[in-house]
């Protein structure tokens, strides 16, 4: 084997270990700022597996989208609304452990499935474009995937429309949480404290 | 345009010739470029904090750093050394994870984006392709460990700031991907070396500044918010926020934040110098000199004059607008939290997008002054 291969294999083998166990982590653990924080890990290790095979304005795009912007709004979310609750025990909650874990398993079966049957090595792997993928990306973007692109700019533009609907006071007089009149005033000003206290 | 030292090429052939396979050279080169932009990038810092000092002093008519070396010159290094030996604190009720792992991600995508700042044809650690967006990509990393570092305190100064850290990154974001965006219009490519090659037509008359100047301030703005220097320090604010996101931080965890933010601005300043300035260009195209001389473009001694003349212009560049920086940091009160996001949300984002499309309109009708 040569260096760059050796080098290829630890780098692959490092960020699968991260991805499993960090999307493992999200789901697992009791702390919702660390599950945000580790998804935002997670989504760095699948942006250096996109640098592996050669797809480096996917890996940027990867960043610069689900770590910079999805996982910064989830964290922005979490920290605005940082109310310590405790959770209300959910009824039969062996029986949805049960469903959930044979829908996951049923949806790992399938993936494994595709895994083998699929055929994985390309017919020659000197036709890697590289740096060209950003101007092929383009090109496809504008001729044969040009409504998928612009049905899914219609999407966001209608999520954005309905996020201002949400957030502007003088459409909603009342919070939609709590049922508290709106305080008017400054933005960051909250109606709880901040931080509670830890003990 | 294949001119100019490729040391790389170089070291491995002197490699090579004491027997070791290209592998092994190639190896061995790997660190020395990024020590020597690590080195630079922290003495660039050392530099900077030091004409703060004294641009700082003298805008405030008083004289500044005096006894630590000639014109207290050694002043930052004392600074640093203090920082280092001081007591590395973390709060009783802090997160320790994250309050260590917050200034680390602050810090490590601003000196990860040094890759792509070029000094000349080959002086850069790697001309990836997409360039300029992996810087734009790298530094919406930064908030996270702004965030971080802000929940981590358990102090409501230090989330607030984190908070507000995070809303002026995001929104200043948008614009300086906008105006970016237009340059690389101009250019047809992300990459860094390009955009600079793209002005090196007539010199000083090909720079990017006279064909976007409504994206060189857009940029100029966004990159001082992003790097929370006054008028838009609010993150740190310290009549408001005691230090923002900083607040519970000592010792070298502090120096992190402080050096991050400093090699931010320092980084900046080369963007705006590589994307608008004409990059390692001088303001006479090198080539009109040696033509002029009677010495042909690829003589050994006009190589190495290029080279020096190339990294002398960026750095100069870098440093003129750091100047501007300072100035503007001592002389400009406070914007508010308000005026701040109005004034990105409001003014900068229509202005860009309409520099933009623009740009577009202009590259279709007049292809040869604005195609590249």
């Amino acid at each position: 084997m040569s260096i760059a291969i050796t080098t290829q294999f630890i780098c692959f083998t490092v960020l699968s270990l991260v991805v499993i166990i960090g999307a493992l982590g999200v789901v697992l653990l009791e702390s919702i700022v660390y599950s945000a924080f580790l998804l935002g890990g997670v989504f760095m290790s699948v942006a250096g597996l996109y640098l592996l095979l050669n797809a480096s304005f996917v890996a940027a795009a990867q960043v610069l989208v689900y770590v910079g912007a999805v996982n910064v709004l989830i964290i922005f979310a979490i920290m605005l609304v940082n109310k310590k609750e405790d959770l209300k025990p959910i009824n039969n909650i062996k029986s949805r452990r049960v469903i959930s874990t044979s829908i996951c398993l049923t949806l790992l079966s399938l993936l494994i499935r595709v895994d083998l049957t699929n055929v994985w090595s390309l017919s020659s792997p000197q036709n890697s474009i590289g740096e060209e993928s950003t101007i092929r990306i383009g090109e496809h973007l504008f001729s044969d995937y040009l409504l998928p692109f612009e049905v899914a700019s219609v999407l966001l533009l209608m999520a954005m429309i309905g996020a201002i609907v949400l957030a502007r006071r003088d459409v909603m007089s009342k919070d939609i949480s709590t049922g508290l009149p709106v305080d008017q005033e400054l933005i960051e000003k909250s109606s709880e404290p901040l931080l509670t206290n830890k003990n | 345009m294949e001119y100019g030292l490729d040391l790389e090429y170089s070291f491995n052939e002197f490699l090579k010739g004491f027997g070791l396979s290209s592998e092994i050279a190639h190896i061995l080169w790997l660190p020395l470029p990024m020590l020597l932009v690590l080195v630079a990038a922290v003495v660039g810092v050392l530099v900077t904090v030091w004409l703060e000092r004294k641009i700082s002093a003298a805008a405030q008519q008083r004289i500044g750093p005096e006894y630590a070396g000639a014109l207290g010159v050694l002043q930052p290094i004392a600074d640093g050394l203090k920082l280092l030996v001081k007591e590395d604190i973390i709060p009783a009720k802090a997160d320790g994870i994250l309050f260590t792992a917050g200034p680390i991600l602050v810090l490590v995508p601003v000196i990860l984006s040094w890759l792509i700042v070029p000094f000349g044809q080959n002086l850069l650690i790697s001309n990836v392709g997409i360039g300029i967006f992996l810087w734009i990509a790298l530094s919406s990393i930064q908030p996270i460990g702004l965030l971080m570092s802000g929940y981590a305190s358990n102090n409501k100064y230090s989330l607030l700031g984190g908070l507000r850290a995070a809303a002026q990154s995001i929104s200043y974001e948008i614009p300086l991907a906008l105006s970016v965006l237009a340059i690389v219009l101009m250019t047809n490519s992300l990459s860094t070396v390009d955009i600079v090659n793209q002005q090196s037509g007539t010199g000083i008359l090909s720079w990017n500044i006279w064909r976007q100047p409504v994206g060189f301030i857009v940029f100029w703005i966004c990159a001082l918010a992003e790097c929370e220097r006054l008028p838009f320090d609010l993150p740190e604010a310290e009549e408001e926020l005691v230090a923002g996101y900083q607040t519970e931080y000592a010792g070298m965890k502090f120096a992190l934040f402080y050096l991050g933010s400093y090699i931010n601005l320092i980084l900046s300043a080369l963007l705006v110098s590589i994307l608008y300035l004409g990059g390692w260009g001088f303001p006479i195209p090198v080539e009109l000199i040696a033509k002029f001389l009677n010495l042909p473009i690829n003589a050994p001694f006009i190589q190495v004059f290029t080279a020096s003349i190339g990294i002398v212009m960026t750095v100069l560049k870098a440093y003129l607008l750091v100047f501007i920086a300072i100035l503007l940091r001592w002389t400009t009160p406070r914007v508010r939290i308000d005026q701040l996001l109005d004034l990105g949300w409001k003014f900068l984002l229509p202005i860009s997008l309409a520099n933009l499309l623009i740009t577009a309109g202009l590259k279709l009708a007049f292809p040869q002054f604005f195609g590249g």
